[in-house]
């Protein structure tokens, strides 16, 4: 394998220093201009960058198997190289579901061929997504994809004793639940936030207890068997008092939030544009404040993408009958500065551990997430932190073209990502996927 | 103004001038020859993605009186799931090049997606769109209160507002998209708006709404309003748990004889307003309904006026007078 000298990026925010990755891993990290690289190796300038370890994507639609219309495991990994990330998490929603070891193997075998990032499958909690009957849990813990994280994503456990059994059973192999807290009944119809705006707009409201009430009823059962819960997408500010009220108590439960709502309110659903429809969906200014204090202050673990691509006619439609979702690969690091760095909640250092070095802790992930030492697997992100884009959705990789951030001017952009010491992107762009 | 989507994005001055505008096409209607020749040419598609036929003959009319050529298209069902997409639908009729399309549909927000969506360069009109906004029946239930008031003081209802009025509006007020526009425009023209219903049909954040929210009927028509205004109630909102049986629902909120007759003790100035179609029994008696009291059939002729002066300032881009010169 070749090797590259990284020259002159900031790990993590810090003094600008060298990094020369050799065979896939950090050979050696040093003050600028004083590393040996042997012969051959290619200079990457990295003069101003932030560099990151690669970043982990708890929360990841790929759509394959069942709706390549809308995102495939290679465009969705090409998406995310383009976007910092090395590796992600596919949840359970295609099609079939992603509820036996035959289709997480085949997720995880169509990431591996791609080579852009780790695809990591998220095994269905329950056959189907149905909610009723338990997937074979430890199969797909045993499959060749070591499935870890078990998820219905869209859909929420609500049945509270098949929750508790999913907590109880997942310890045999060291699982962990990923709840989509929504309860089912007060959510019925539901297409925005219950609030002023739905109010106003005559769309039925999803309301936040709905969220609160199924994250509440799921950290006591969490604490009442010893299991440990992951809670998917946070989106209020009472769900962020509930986790840290939990986490105070000793419960083992981690959350996530999205870039969409650290930036996006529910005021943008005047607009009609179905852009906006999201579950959860996207709330008030207040929440909004809430989340980005609750990820600064570590209540809220991690920053999950939630990219959910549709195909255009789901969302050239009108409201009531738009898919929900949005895409965020691609534009993930640049909310996350916008939102926490450049107001003063952060720095570079934090951002690596939400978004790279906590999801994998989370996830036991030994090869990605590291710090950028020698030894570490060479998975890193070259982020340029200065100037700013006007995000164009035509010019994303995804197959997706659902951005809500579609004519907004974000910071920053990602200059090269290092995918197991093979740059995936270089000068921004996407090179070769690594080849095995 | 390009489109009618809401009330909400009427102006004072916009308002009374369709309500002026509606007025001087009263008088077209009262004619022998109910016609005008102010849109002869030009094309209005009645886009019905819901049943209303109330509503679309009313609008068919309007455009008619005004020599309109009309053309209805009636898409039942909703796009994705069944069908032709709303922006296939859209594209179609413009390529039939439609003048103005008046839509209805289910879902919340469509018109104003059709409007903004660059689909289409013609005019829009809200003619009720989910539990959002229904602008016409508004602008007929304000044109209809300018004539209650003008029958009271003698004064021509020429440049009128509603300033000092006291209109309640009882029922489910949740699902209604006649209570969310009458809230906007009678409130603009200056009346002061009482929302009467359970708290069950009300929504739970209105802070941002001009008006008074109140859970007892008796107390509010305790104060002789100027109007009520009963909102037709869906029964089966029952099952869903919004109130627990009709009965229950007629005693605490229904326009009962007894309340008429407690009004009639009063002396109460109160007319009674109903967008149609009446649940007799439910949320209205027979003897409320049947009342001289009641505008119901004011109300219905004074939609095709509204709808008649709206389409007439979209469409004739000549915003002062709907008559033909003389010369």
């Amino acid at each position: 394998m070749s090797s590259y000298l990284i020259s002159s990026a900031r790990p993590e925010g810090g003094e600008p220093a060298d990094i020369l990755v050799t065979d896939g891993v950090i050979a050696s990290v040093g003050a600028p201009g004083t590393l040996e690289a042997p012969e051959g190796t290619e200079t990457v300038d990295a003069a101003g960058a932030v560099a990151l370890p690669g970043l982990v994507d708890m929360h990841t639609h790929l759509r394959e198997p069942g709706h390549e219309d809308a995102e495939t495991v290679e465009t969705g990994t090409r998406a995310a190289a383009k976007g910092g990330f090395t590796a992600v998490f596919a949840m359970a929603n295609s099609h079939p579901v992603a509820d036996t070891a035959g289709v997480v193997e085949q997720v995880w075998r169509l990431g591996r061929d791609a080579g852009w990032a780790d695809v990591h499958p998220v095994g269905a909690v329950t056959v189907g997504l149905e909610g009723t009957q338990l997937s074979e849990l430890r199969a797909m813990a045993e499959s060749r994809a070591s499935v870890r994280m078990f998820s219905d994503d869209g859909k929420c456990v609500h049945d509270p004793l098949l929750m508790r059994r999913a907590l109880e059973y997942v310890k045999s192999f060291g699982g962990i639940i990923a709840q989509h807290a929504q309860e089912p009944r007060l959510t019925q119809d539901a297409q925005m936030n219950e609030g002023t705006v739905s109010a106003d707009l005559g769309l039925t409201g999803w309301p936040a207890v709905a969220e609160e009430a199924i994250i509440a009823r799921d950290v006591l059962l969490t604490q009442h068997v010893d299991s440990r819960l992951h809670v998917c997408h946070v989106s209020t500010a009472g769900s962020v008092e509930i986790v840290r009220w939990a986490k105070e108590r000793g419960v083992v439960v981690t959350a996530e939030v999205t870039p969409h709502h650290l930036l996006l309110t529910d005021e943008l659903v005047r607009t009609f544009d179905p852009v906006y429809k999201v579950n959860p969906p996207l709330r008030t200014d207040e929440d909004v404040r809430a989340l980005r204090r609750a990820v600064a202050e570590g209540v809220i673990d991690v920053v999950g993408t939630d990219h959910a691509p549709h195909p255009a006619e789901d969302k050239e439609c009108e409201w009531s009958c738009a898919a929900h979702g949005m895409t965020g690969l691609e534009t993930a690091l640049a909310v996350v500065q916008q939102t926490l760095v450049d107001t003063g909640l952060m720095g570079w250092e934090r951002v690596a551990q939400i978004m790279s070095h906590r999801p994998a802790e989370i996830l036991g992930l030994s090869d990605q997430g590291q710090k950028l030492e020698p030894g570490a697997p060479a998975n890193i992100v070259l982020w340029n932190p200065e100037g700013s884009t006007t995000v164009d959705p035509a010019s994303h990789v995804s197959k997706g073209r659902n951005s809500p951030y579609r004519g907004m001017n974000l910071p920053g952009a990602v200059r090269a990502t290092f995918y197991r010491g093979h740059p995936v992107v270089l000068d921004g762009e996407l090179t070769t996927p690594l080849a095995r | 103004m390009r489109h009618l989507l809401s009330t909400a994005e009427l102006s004072y001055g916009e308002a009374v001038q369709i309500l002026d505008t509606a007025d001087q096409m009263a008088a077209v209607s009262s004619r022998s020859v109910k016609k005008l020749p102010a849109l002869r040419g030009r094309t209005v598609v009645n886009l019905f993605f819901e049943d209303s036929t109330r509503t679309r003959i009313s609008f068919e009319t309007a455009a008619k009186r005004l020599s309109a050529d009309v053309i209805n298209f009636s898409a039942k069902g909703s796009s994705v799931s069944k069908g032709e997409s709303l922006k296939d639908t859209a594209q179609t009729l413009m390529a039939m090049s439609a003048d103005a399309v008046v839509i209805r549909h289910a879902s919340s927000g469509a018109p104003q997606q059709l409007a903004d969506s660059g689909w289409i360069d013609a005019a829009v009109v809200n003619a009720g769109d989910g539990k959002h906004a229904h602008p016409t029946q508004a602008l007929l239930d304000a044109m209809t209160l300018r004539q209650v008031r003008s029958r009271r003081t003698g004064t021509p209802t020429t440049g009128m507002d509603l300033d000092g009025m006291h209109v309640v509006v009882v029922g489910d007020v949740l699902h209604s998209r006649v209570a969310r526009s009458n809230v906007w425009l009678l409130t603009a023209l200056g009346a002061r708006v009482t929302l009467v219903a359970p708290p069950t049909l009300l929504p739970v954040a209105m802070d941002d709404w001009p008006c008074e929210v109140s859970y007892d009927l008796d107390a509010v028509l305790a104060e002789a309003p100027d109007a009520v205004m009963m909102l037709r109630l869906q029964r089966e909102r029952m099952n869903a748990a919004f109130f627990p049986s009709e009965a229950e629902y007629t005693r605490g909120w229904g326009l009962t004889s007894q309340r008429v007759q407690r009004l009639e003790a009063l002396g109460a100035p109160t007319v009674f307003m109903h967008p149609g179609p009446m649940n007799r029994g439910l949320e209205i008696s027979s003897e409320a309904a049947d009342s001289e009291r009641s505008t119901v059939l004011e109300q219905v002729s004074n939609g095709v006026s509204v709808r008649m002066a709206v389409l007439f300032q979209l469409l004739s881009g000549d915003e002062s007078t709907p008559y033909p010169s003389e010369n």
